[in-house]
């Protein structure tokens, strides 16, 4: 029997396997038993309603997918009455994601979601889609420290700072929320991407751009969290393009101690549990005693820092 | 009667369970030029948690150069416990048909369902008429097989634009239902005549709940029938899908709902909505 447990920033997971935020709701209940995950974390709420953007809200391009959901959201009032009691029913740890359009807006939130029954805060410093031409916090160092010395100062529980890959400062960005008292890393959100019909010569998305997720986002999501990984001594969550158990094995020796899985869980519903034994195979097939033997096993042979943290394609 | 909004269709169901797996392909045939009819071999308990107006998300194969990645939605045409049989019925119209059309009998399709809310018929409704047009005639069939095996009487009303395409009619006999066709055609498929007849049906007592999928034309007649006479309606919508499941909210569309115009899944809350929640398109 192998040891698939990992460490989050003092949360223990019974294993690494959790979906991504947006991708993963109560309903998927009626799919699987969902006490089998690592974590449960929730779609991203803000303080007040939300109407999201308008449709059509997702398209497919070669095999990935572009969404421009626009954060729909009841309110942390519905939220604290509904979501947070079904979920503690649950043994397995929830982690509940939050945005806000200001530094004060999102601290204030981050403290209301404080409640019992949430074990950690996973802040989306990083959507594409809520601030203004696809700007967010996660973009520069320095707006990113700024709003988590807000959070911080807001909640006692681990944070889970979401990154963004719209940015050309990667390792800056990660070490700004670690210094600010970020607990973990999620690498990463989706990339801002558009497409458009040709024939009706009209974007895809009724919002004109969106984030792309799925196989296609992966490459750059493991580049990020291999170099977040290097850059910190926080645990990174590795995020973008899980469809496979080699894509989470490779998260895990490019450095990441979990990931999570989102698009794939559109395509496969019942992908989550299926990655879990999937992983505790190759696990006990490669020998080893627990999964955390993969974390950050990549043999890089002591690259030189400017290769690690390149912000260009070389 | 009884306000819509205060039924929950998923109470009287089995513990709704959704599942994910593999069926094998029996057919995959044309039914007319634009239409074909696939049948898949299903386990019977599946096929028991089926409900009409319920739907599949298919993940179409990649065949014919098409690479579809998202899974399409699907109505159920037919479910068959006794035959272990589920029938679609669908127009080849994009990436996703198109790779559906390619499929031959042997092949395995992946399925995830049955999904979202059914159409409703109350223990005392002895009359129901069916309003289709289009691809909306598949998912109101399954409709009529039900009210066949309780014994209901339906009317059921098939648009189109020429009587080559006329789908279902057959079927339809075949359940038992009362066949009216209008046509683009032959002129017979305004507003008005569609009308007329759903007063005389009214009028004769031959209605005591309206059904509708494929048409905002017909939406409007039927809502307009259902509001003056006070008679239940309900009607499928479509809309595109992610995950099918309620998780992603890509799929909502406005509807009135307790005095406000609030954005609903199609798929969650839905794809059968009371008639008068609907918001022409």
């Amino acid at each position: 029997m192998v040891d698939l447990s990992v460490d989050i920033g003092g949360l223990t997971l019974k294993n690494p396997i959790m979906p991504a935020s947006g991708t993963f709701s109560e309903e998927l209940s009626e799919v699987f038993d969902l006490e089998l995950l690592g974590a449960h974390v929730t779609k991203t709420i803000t303080r007040g309603l939300r109407d999201g953007n308008p449709t059509p809200r997702v398209c497919e391009v070669n095999g990935s997918m572009l969404n421009s959901i626009g954060i729909p959201s009841k309110g942390v009032g519905a939220f604290l009455e509904k979501v947070v009691p079904f979920y503690r029913q649950y043994e397995t740890p929830l982690v509940v994601s939050i945005s806000g359009n200001t530094e004060e807006e999102f601290a204030t939130l981050c403290a209301e979601v404080s409640v019992d029954g949430v074990d950690a805060v996973e802040v989306n410093i990083s959507c594409p889609n809520i601030e203004e031409d696809g700007k967010a916090f996660a973009i520069r160092p320095s707006s990113t420290a700024s709003v988590m010395r807000q959070l911080r100062a807001a909640t006692s529980l681990p944070l889970w700072a979401k990154l963004t890959p719209n940015t050309g400062e990667t390792s800056e960005v990660a070490r700004a929320a670690e210094d600010e008292g970020a607990n973990a890393l999620v690498v990463s959100n989706t990339l801002l991407s558009m497409s458009i019909d040709v024939r009706t010569r009209r974007p895809m998305l009724g919002n004109l751009m969106g984030g792309l997720s799925g196989p296609g986002l992966k490459p750059v999501a493991l580049r990020m969290a291999y170099q977040c990984a290097r850059a910190t001594r926080i645990p990174v969550i590795g995020c973008g393009g899980v469809s496979t158990v080699e894509d989470v094995v490779e998260y895990l020796i490019a450095g990441a101690t979990a990931v999570q899985v989102g698009t794939a869980t559109f395509i496969h519903p019942t992908i989550m549990p299926r990655l879990i034994s999937e992983l505790e195979l190759w696990v006990e097939n490669e020998g080893l005693r627990s999964v955390r033997d993969l974390i950050g096993s990549v043999i890089d042979d002591e690259q030189a820092e400017a290769v690690v943290f390149m912000e260009a394609a070389p | 009667m009884v306000a819509l909004d205060k039924i929950d269709p998923r109470a009287e169901m089995p513990a709704a369970k959704i599942a994910e797996l593999d069926l094998q392909v029996l057919a995959n045939t044309p039914v007319n030029s634009e239409y074909r009819q696939l049948i898949l071999r299903a386990p019977k308990d599946l096929l028991e948690s089926c409900r009409a107006g319920q739907f599949f998300h298919l993940l179409c194969p990649d065949a014919g150069g098409e690479h579809p990645y998202l899974r399409r939605p699907m109505s159920i045409y037919g479910y068959y416990p006794d035959r272990g049989e589920l029938h679609f019925l669908y127009k080849v119209t994009g990436r996703g048909t198109r790779a559906l059309g390619e499929l031959v009998p042997g092949d395995a399709l992946g399925v995830v369902g049955p999904l979202g809310v059914p159409f409703r018929i109350e223990s005392d409704w002895r009359n129901l008429v069916l309003v289709a047009r289009g691809v909306g005639l598949a998912t109101l069939a399954p409709l009529a097989l039900e009210a066949q095996r309780r014994g209901i009487r339906v009317t059921a009303i098939c648009s189109a634009r020429h009587p080559d395409y006329l789908m279902s009619i057959d079927n339809f006999r075949a359940m038992g239902a009362d066949v009216v066709t209008i046509t683009d055609a032959e002129g017979t498929s305004s507003t008005q005549n569609l009308r007329a007849i759903l007063e005389d049906l009214v009028a004769g007592g031959a209605a005591d709940a309206l059904y509708t999928c494929g048409s905002n034309r017909m939406l409007k007649v039927v809502q307009q029938v259902a509001r003056d006479h006070d008679i239940a309606g309900q009607i499928a919508l479509e809309q595109q899908m992610a995950c099918g499941i309620g998780m992603c909210h890509c799929c909502v569309r406005p509807f009135r709902r307790d005095g406000v115009i609030a954005n609903l899944r199609v798929c969650r809350e839905g794809p059968v909505f009371a008639i008068e929640e609907a918001i022409a398109w």
